[in-house]
């Protein structure tokens, strides 16, 4: 198992390596000078010049390269003399817009995005399996047929429509959740607060969500249902509650972990329209205003950051499978 | 000898789209300790359905079944058919276990062997975990699995096929039942591993005293291990009778195809007698024989019977009986000549 984990993390960080010197290399092909994107409204040449030395523009695209990867490891400094500042290890460049090391900005926003996919992921894995379970088990009568209807109503509607009807009924027509204008709070700090603050953004992300897991736990357990070994558990004389519960819903389980943990990671670096409407300071927004300005350090830290996740879950999704499933176990 | 199972007059049917399917019409059986009989048959047949019909294991809304199976539960007899589900359940496993045709399916890949064996005897024996384990490991053994022990704690996937019949017959025998249900147990496995099965089904069927019912399409198996044949054809019995009977001496034209159709060694470069046509559908059953359309005596049957009423099973001898328009005496005549050719 451990020559297994071992094998898998490096493999890992040479998909990390090869994507983050892809996104690079793209966004040298761009066609803008970055040096140019760095200055203001009062641009000269000169200055244009001179942030092109100081961020390293000038210097050829793998060295250019190189010098982002050692920065991560042993920070940046920029410029020299009286004029240089520096970002601390691990340093994922400097944005010029914001005058901040996108370190920094990184690390103000992942806790954001992160509160919120991992409420939205329980949510909708409560939601969604316990509905495919009752539409299982009471297939094609009430229960089953009113899942249904909430399966289709909620993979039809997008989410900036769910987000804005439940921002407009809940927040501001009834007032049930206030309006928070205090902004994000820790959890540790403030667990009221912070419930306030994300309930309505983790429902809106749940919905569209809990439909898919409605659907696919019920497939799967009617497929399930219908294997060799659950009518073997039956001719055993297993009750119909633990064939259902213990043998069923067991082999459900390690497909759906897998779906958990890639959807999971799409969130981090994808829940843009989510974060928009209510307001969250996270990756997914901060990537879209970055784009919006040609802020490309920050671009480039994001799309990295969103690639580690999706690898780094797809390591654990494996390893829990490995735990799982007794076929893909390894020895 | 006691009689451990009696079947009379059981019809299974299924609602369908398009119809009810009557996948059994009628059928009468006995088994009893210490012996093997047989249920032969091509698919869709009934001969399954007979079976699952035994264990309850039939879904109570789709299908409808009449007529009764009584199952001796340690001397008293029970009627399947009007038992309650907890009632069934108690009976599953305990007085009647099954083993299934493909071992590769049939277990559960997330739970290891000795945990899958233990649960058939817990759900009759609440609370005794060690006795279950040690039960497992026992049977294990029993059933010839090298070093139980050990294997009782590995997974299904890790067992070859005929390994894996022997870990369902181990699992089937964990209460001690006195009926076996084997359907189609060495179809999925290879030759050589199939005698190996069939030797240790009748070895443990003398141990333990049971009663075996064994569905198959394979008229050698039937040869090697069965006592007494029940053929079936279209939801009914179409013959019925003890091994030898049936193999040397076979009464009912479909028997026969079906012995014409076995392939032979000695029958070099003759084409394989393959019974013509198909079976009729079960949902619109024609009104005469349900053989008749594919039988090749048809024309010596005295009256037109065969199209316009379905056979009795009835026989000149109370333990061999089959159905057919055809006097006994005259198929007798008929079939001897094709029976030598065969036998030759």
């Amino acid at each position: 198992m451990l020559k297994f984990i071992g094998r898998r993390a490096i493999f890992a960080a040479l998909t990390i390596l090869i994507v983050s010197a892809v996104v690079f290399g793209i966004f040298s092909l761009l066609p803008f000078d970055p040096a140019a994107l760095t200055c203001g409204q009062r641009c000269t040449d000169q200055i244009v010049e001179a942030n092109r030395v100081r961020l390293g523009f000038d210097k050829p695209i793998y060295e250019q390269y190189w010098l982002f990867l050692s920065g991560i490891f042993l920070g940046r400094t920029y410029g020299s003399g009286s004029s240089a500042f520096s970002c601390p290890a691990p340093s994922f460049g400097y944005s010029f817009n914001e005058n901040a090391c996108v370190t920094n900005m990184l690390t103000e926003a992942l806790p954001i995005t992160i509160s919120l996919a991992i409420g939205a992921l329980l949510l909708w894995l409560t939601v969604g399996i316990g509905l495919g379970i009752v539409a299982a088990k009471f297939k094609n009568r009430w229960p089953d047929t009113s899942s249904s209807v909430f399966v289709l109503l909620a993979t039809s509607l997008p989410t900036f429509v769910t987000g804005l009807a439940l921002l407009i009924w809940v927040t501001i027509k009834w007032k049930i959740v206030p309006l928070s204008l205090s902004g994000y709070v820790s959890i540790f700090d403030n667990p009221f607060g912070f419930f306030q603050y994300f309930i309505l953004p983790w429902i809106t992300l749940a919905i569209a969500y809990a439909a898919i897991y409605t659907r696919f736990t019920r497939a799967a357990l009617l497929e399930t249902l219908g294997e060799d070994y659950i009518r073997t558990a039956r001719a055993k004389g297993v009750g119909e509650r633990v064939v259902f519960f213990k043998h069923t819903l067991r082999a459900v389980l390690a497909p759906l972990i897998t779906l958990a943990g890639l959807d999971f990671a799409g969130l981090i670096g994808g829940a843009i329209i989510t974060e928009t409407i209510f307001n969250l300071p996270g990756l997914g927004r901060l990537t879209l205003r970055s784009v919006y300005e040609f802020d490309l350090s920050v671009v480039l830290a994001t799309t990295i950051l969103a690639a580690v996740v999706v690898i780094v879950m797809n390591l654990i999704v494996d390893m829990l499978y490995a735990v799982l499933d007794p076929r893909v176990r390894i020895t | 000898m006691s009689e451990l199972l009696r079947i009379e007059d059981l019809h299974v049917s299924f609602k369908t789209d398009d119809g009810a399917v009557r996948a059994v019409d009628g059928v009468s059986l006995t088994l009893n300790a210490g012996e093997t009989v047989a249920i032969v048959g091509e698919s869709g047949s009934g001969k399954t359905v007979t079976s699952l019909s035994v264990m309850g294991l039939h879904k109570k809304g789709s299908a409808q079944i009449s007529g009764s199976i009584s199952l001796n539960d340690g001397g008293t007899f029970k009627n399947v058919v009007s038992l309650n589900d907890d009632e069934i359940r108690d009976i599953r496993g305990r007085a009647v276990a099954m083993i299934f045709q493909d071992p590769m399916s049939s277990l559960h890949p997330y739970y290891k062997i000795g945990n899958q064996l233990a649960e058939a005897y817990l759900v009759h024996n609440p609370g005794k975990k060690k006795e279950a384990m040690a039960r497992a490991i026992e049977m294990l053994d029993l059933v010839g699995i090298p070093e139980p022990a050990k294997r009782a704690v590995e997974f299904p996937h890790q067992f070859s096929g005929g390994m894996r019949q022997r870990v369902m017959i181990a699992m089937a025998l964990m209460n001690s039942p006195q009926i076996l249900i084997a359907d189609e147990p060495t179809t999925a496995l290879d030759v050589t591993v199939q005698a190996q099965i069939l030797a240790l089904l009748s070895k443990l069927k003398k141990e333990f005293n049971m009663g075996i019912l064994l569905i198959t399409h394979d008229l050698g198996v039937v040869a090697q291990v069965a006592d007494r044949v029940n053929v079936m054809y279209a939801g009914r019995i179409v013959e019925e009778g003890a091994v030898d009977d049936l193999f040397y001496s076979p009464l009912a034209p479909y028997t026969l195809g079906l012995l014409k159709s076995v392939p032979r060694v000695t029958s070099k470069n003759e084409r394989l007698k393959a019974i013509p046509g198909q079976p009729p559908s079960l949902i619109n059953l024609p009104v005469g024989c349900p053989f008749a359309p594919r039988c090749e005596y048809k024309q010596h049957s005295p009256e037109a019977g065969c199209n316009t009423t379905k056979p009795a099973l009835i026989g000149t001898s109370p333990t061999h009986r089959s159905r057919c328009h055809i006097p006994e005496s005259l198929r007798h005549d008929l079939f001897a000549k094709e029976l030598k050719e065969l036998q030759s």
